[in-house]
């Protein structure tokens, strides 16, 4: 089983050399963490910023530097800043070419909701699902099941919805899936010590399993 | 020409009145106008719709506004951190209408460019689609989406001279100049006023033809949300 920095980890495997990725906040942020050093990469941040650094040292703090997650960060070298409708032009526009988000229930069609659970708790789409309609690539960083036990990869999604038919990929605590684009989730690898039965038992959409399943190597 | 510089908050909010429309810059609590909020604070306005992105913290930027109940509307994307917006979001007692960030942003924009209404994939298939029109263009779905405009646009910016032309800092930047540009009246907060041909107009963000009220505000606070730091 994967604790959240092993699913940021094995998130990192997934980015290629030359990306433009926007990270959302959570697991999503600590990807930037592990993406390997020889690979050349832009992070967007959506409040205006292509090029997010390291979190700054104490003197370096700016207070009108900050991520999606209102985090003060640091800017790289060749770094741009733009406004909000810029930012979003570029997402809207495809220009993005991977987004890491998190999220509260992924349905086998791709659907995704992370925004509201109706009487609880509202914090507001923000910008996930202007990403989500928009993204070439989505991957999803999440708990495959609920603090209870109820499964968080559904045939169908129960909470308000933030996107349609969207996600392509879920890294969680017992799984890496491929959503497929006939509907379901193709078992690519387990998490380390995860059975094949663990991860069924906690997957409510169909899961379709092909050949050997690896386990993930972190 | 004419004198766009007003001494201070007070005098620059003077006739926003009570059921006004406002739009306020910032992303969280990076670019908000504080001294505007501390002087509608304080003239005690009530029945205010306001247009921004966040609603602050509990106690700093739109927050303020809330505590005293002078808003009847927020127009936003991120609640956020802020129990109290949540608070009074899950009793009714605050009208919230929550829209996709980007979708806000080219409302704004649209607002300020003159067009009525525009086409985005964003929310479609959502909540956010209710009521709205959904269109095909060429295989894929899009919400038509409204512009949005204000009596009064409320804008923070690093530097600004005093025909209006603006100069925002990192990301800082976000929402001010698109609202700077759909507001009836714009109002604009900045951190050091300089005289004419003092800022390169290479690197000028907001034209002053959007600015109708600049003045330099004091006591910045720029409170952080998140300081997150690295020991290296």
């Amino acid at each position: 089983m994967l604790d959240k920095i092993g699913i940021a980890k094995r998130i990192a495997q997934e980015v290629k050399d030359g990306m433009y990725i926007n990270l959302g906040i959570g697991i999503p942020t600590l990807v930037a963490n592990y993406i390997p050093s020889n690979l050349h990469v832009v992070l967007q941040s959506e409040n205006g910023l292509l090029g997010i650094g390291p979190f700054p040292t104490e003197d370096k703090v700016d207070p009108d530097l900050i991520n999606a997650g209102k985090q003060t960060i640091t800017m790289m070298p060749g770094s741009a800043l733009f406004s909000s409708a810029e930012s979003f032009a570029m997402i809207r526009g495809g220009h993005v070419d991977l987004t890491i988000l998190g999220a509260m229930e992924v349905s086998e069609q791709g659907d995704i909701a992370n925004w509201k659970v109706p009487g609880k708790m509202v914090k507001g789409m923000g910008g996930a699902m202007d990403l989500v309609a928009s993204a070439k690539h989505i991957i999803v960083a999440m708990q495959h099941c609920s603090k209870d036990g109820a499964s968080k990869v559904l045939k169908q999604c129960s909470l308000p919805i933030t996107g349609i038919r969207c996600v392509k990929k879920i890294v969680s605590d017992l799984a890496v899936l491929d959503v497929l684009p006939e509907g379901g989730f193709r078992l690519v690898e387990r998490a380390p010590g995860v059975s094949i039965e663990e991860i069924k038992n906690a997957t409510e959409g169909k899961l379709v399993i092909e050949g050997e399943v690896k386990e993930m190597v972190i | 020409m004419i004198n766009k510089v007003v001494k201070d908050a007070e005098e620059a909010v003077r006739d926003i009145a009570d059921n006004s429309v406002l739009m306020l810059g910032g992303f969280g609590l990076s670019g908000i106008p504080e001294n505007c909020i501390s002087a509608i604070l304080k003239k005690g306005v009530k029945g205010l719709t306001c247009i921004s992105n966040n609603a602050g913290v509990d106690d700093f930027g739109i927050g303020l506004l809330l505590k005293t109940r002078q808003v009847k509307k927020m127009i936003s994307s991120y609640v956020g951190e802020n129990a109290e917006f949540e608070r009074q979001l899950l009793s009714g007692e605050l009208e919230v209408e929550l829209i996709p960030q980007g979708t806000l942003a080219e409302r704004v924009r649209a607002g300020g460019a003159g067009i009525p209404a525009f086409f985005t994939p964003a929310g479609v298939g959502t909540e956010v689609a209710q009521g709205k029109e959904t269109r095909e263009f060429d295989g894929k779905l899009y919400l038509m989406e409204r512009w949005l405009r204000a009596d009064f646009s409320i804008v923070k910016a690093w530097r600004g001279d005093t025909a209006g032309n603006l100069v925002y800092k990192g990301t800082a930047r976000n929402f001010n100049p698109m609202m700077a540009a759909a507001g009836k009246i714009t109002i604009a907060e900045v951190e050091e006023l300089v005289p004419l041909g003092e800022l390169d107009p290479n690197n000028i963000h907001t034209p002053g033809i959007y600015v109708q009220r600049i003045f330099q505000g004091k006591e910045y606070e720029k409170r952080i949300e998140q300081r997150t730091v690295s020991k290296i």
